[in-house]
């Protein structure tokens, strides 16, 4: 098998897969005895009024049909319009979407980088201390709920110490750099305005941070797990008698082999954060597209509610794609 | 002290693992030694400590294993009692490895004439890259298309062609001394021949001594010069091949080559009776003495050492005397 075909195998998975989740959302969302057009008209509407309504927004139709017509308009990027908005979910999708993109993305990074080196320091110093404290750190990680650490954190660095921001993008008085891909981050950084950027950046900073604690911890542990058993391989044996520094074998012959378990769990907590996303963009009031689906649903918004989280399913498979690559760049054994 | 060998003098090696069930003693008091450009071969059964003795000449012994006592010198210096970071000047430069599992001893994700580079980059100080026309001339030497196999991952070699690179690897900074820890045991048996005859044809080249870990007594027939039969931990007997073949001395040693196929042989094959014993509680005495057919009441009590017999032939065994005398101390 080639790499072509393996894409291309790859890209037929995410189909199927995206279809799957299509199905899910679209019968969990109209299958549950609630009733959106009572929601929006009240209870005591006329029947008439119900009636037009349900005839306007389509669900006077059989649910085949209304599948049909969902998964057509997913194709075309078309959620239908949002109750509570009465914009086109899309439009809301594309306006919250890179708020939540930005926090994902920076808590990766944050994660990627803390988790690696936390993992291979401890692999490589096993039972000493820093193994102890990043094992403690990664318990924590995983085992804490997400807004209770999110909460804590803003009670130290926002009321007791005041370092960081409590919540929002920028401050209250700051305006948005001038729109080009809606992350504050790179839009300030293109518009030249740094102060912008300084204050998006430490707006960013502890939420960022929260959402990526869990994914740090795991990325430590599997890093960990892996770097211990590829320093116990023959090849590893083999670099040491050839003289090589200590430091050569692990950074140079070690560490390589053993990011092939890590790079797969980044893929996972990639799709981790985006659903993190919903509880820590509440906490730090943070406008994402978590926020988003999360008020649709006390709304009834089904067709936001769908095509959110439609959107992330995309991203996430997205995410697993880009990993399915950089596996077969790291390891040539897949690139037969 | 007198040196027994010039290249390599090994006395007293004493190496232990601590596990969970208890010390294991995988060396106690191994003797060794080496002349330049000499071919020794280490036989005993598995778990007798062949690979451990070669590993920590090397001084690759990893955690939870030890060296505890002992004396390894090798070309004038000794090995236990240098840093790291001298150490590190000498393996791979003046003394280099090869090992079983030739496709799990190469890097997967590095390209082979990669891997050769960065044994002779450090031996010569210079950027890997400039290496490589050195590399190319290496893989020619050991019968390897250097167009072909320059670039490739070791998953796309065969057995036989990784055990080349790995000779290749081993021998591009021409070290003194090549240790092969059953370098052919993991081949097919038409793919050992050829990579024994590469390691004879290459050694006979360079002039480099080699130390050939086997349990293959036919590979130290028609391979090694000399001879170190090891049991449980302990040198039992070292003679020149020829001699140790036609004349054992220890009963070992006589029941190893009982238990060997030739052809022509008509006489039925004799199993040694008994197993390897544990070494976390080893025999007392000497090692052999449960399994020893012609045990004496001092080989139950004390351990023999080994003494030079006839003028090359030694022997750990007090069928031949008790000169040397020593007691178990354990």
């Amino acid at each position: 098998m080639n790499f072509g075909q393996f894409l291309l195998r790859r890209l037929f998975l995410m189909i199927i897969v995206l279809f799957g989740v299509a199905c899910i959302v679209f019968f969990i969302a109209n299958i549950i005895p609630a009733d959106p057009v009572g929601a929006i008209l009240g209870g005591n509407a006329p029947p008439e009024a119900i009636n037009r309504l349900k005839a306007k927004l389509g669900y006077d139709q059989p649910l085949i049909i209304r599948f049909g017509n969902f998964i057509a308009g997913a194709l075309r990027g078309d959620f239908g319009v949002s109750l509570k908005t009465s914009n086109p979910v899309m439009k809301d999708i594309m306006n919250y979407f890179p708020a939540t993109m930005e926090l994902a993305i920076v808590a990766i990074i944050i994660s990627i980088f803390l988790g690696i080196t936390l993992g291979v320091l401890s692999a490589v110093h096993r039972n000493k201390a820093i193994d102890q404290f990043s094992r403690i750190f990664s318990i924590l990680g995983v085992s804490m709920p997400v807004f209770w650490i999110g909460l804590l954190l803003l009670l130290v660095f926002y009321f007791k110490l005041g370092w960081l921001p409590g919540g929002g993008r920028l401050g209250f008085f700051t305006y948005p750099p001038p729109r080009v891909t809606g992350m504050y981050l790179i839009d300030s950084a293109l518009a030249g305005q740094w102060d912008t950027f300084k204050e998006a950046l430490l707006h960013i900073l502890l939420p960022a941070f929260v959402l990526g604690y869990n994914a740090t911890a795991s990325i430590a542990r599997i890093t960990r797990a892996s770097m211990l058993d590829v320093l116990k391989q023959d090849f590893i044996r083999t670099a040491k008698s050839k003289g090589l520094k200590r430091n050569v074998v692990i950074y140079r012959h070690a560490l390589r082999n053993s990011m092939i378990p890590t790079i797969t769990i980044i893929g996972l907590v990639f799709g981790g954060l985006l659903e993190g996303a919903v509880l820590t963009e509440t906490v730090f009031s943070w406008p994402g597209l978590g926020r988003y689906i999360t008020t649709g649903m006390l709304f009834l918004d089904y067709p936001a509610v769908m095509g959110g989280t439609l959107y992330i399913a995309f991203i996430y498979s997205l995410a697993n794609l880009i990993v399915d690559i950089l596996y077969a760049l790291l390891d040539p054994r897949m690139r037969m | 002290m007198e040196l027994r060998g010039k290249l390599l003098d090994v006395s007293g090696l004493k190496v232990s693992f601590y596990t969970y069930r208890g010390v294991i003693k995988a060396l106690d008091g191994v003797e060794l030694w080496m002349d330049s450009g000499e071919r020794l071969g280490v036989v005993g059964e598995t778990g007798c400590g062949k690979s451990v003795t070669s590993l920590a000449v090397m001084r690759l012994i990893e955690q939870p294993g030890e060296i505890q006592a002992g004396k390894v010198i090798f070309n004038g210096k000794s090995l236990l009692e240098l840093s790291e970071e001298n150490m590190n000047r000498v393996r791979g430069i003046e003394m280099s490895m090869i090992f079983q599992e030739p496709r799990s001893s190469l890097n997967p994700v590095m390209k082979v004439g990669y891997q050769i580079g960065e044994a002779i980059a450090k031996s010569k100080k210079m950027p890997i890259k400039k290496t490589y026309p050195e590399v190319r001339e290496m893989l020619k030497l050991v019968g390897l298309d250097p167009d072909r196999v320059m670039n490739s991952y070791p998953h796309e070699l065969s057995g036989g062609m990784s055990q080349r690179v790995m000779i290749g690897m081993g021998l591009a900074t021409h070290p003194k001394l090549l240790i092969a820890d059953e370098p052919t045991s993991a081949l097919d048996v038409t793919i050992q021949a050829q990579i024994l005859e590469l390691l004879d044809e290459l050694a006979r080249k360079m002039g480099n001594a080699v130390m050939l870990i086997t349990h293959d007594m036919g590979v130290v027939a028609e391979f090694c010069d000399k001879v170190m039969v090891m049991y449980a931990g302990n040198s039992v007997e070292y003679a020149s091949t020829v001699e140790l073949f036609e004349r054992p001395l220890h009963p070992y040693t006589g029941g190893l080559l009982l238990a060997v196929p030739r052809v022509g042989r008509t006489d039925e094959l004799k199993a040694i009776k008994g197993t390897v014993p544990d070494l976390v509680d080893p025999p007392s005495g000497c090692r052999f003495h449960p399994r020893c057919p012609r045990v004496m009441e001092i080989c139950k009590e004390n351990r023999p050492p080994l003494v030079q017999v006839e003028p090359g032939h030694f022997v750990a065994c007090y069928l031949y005397g008790n000169e040397g005398e020593v007691k178990e101390n354990a």
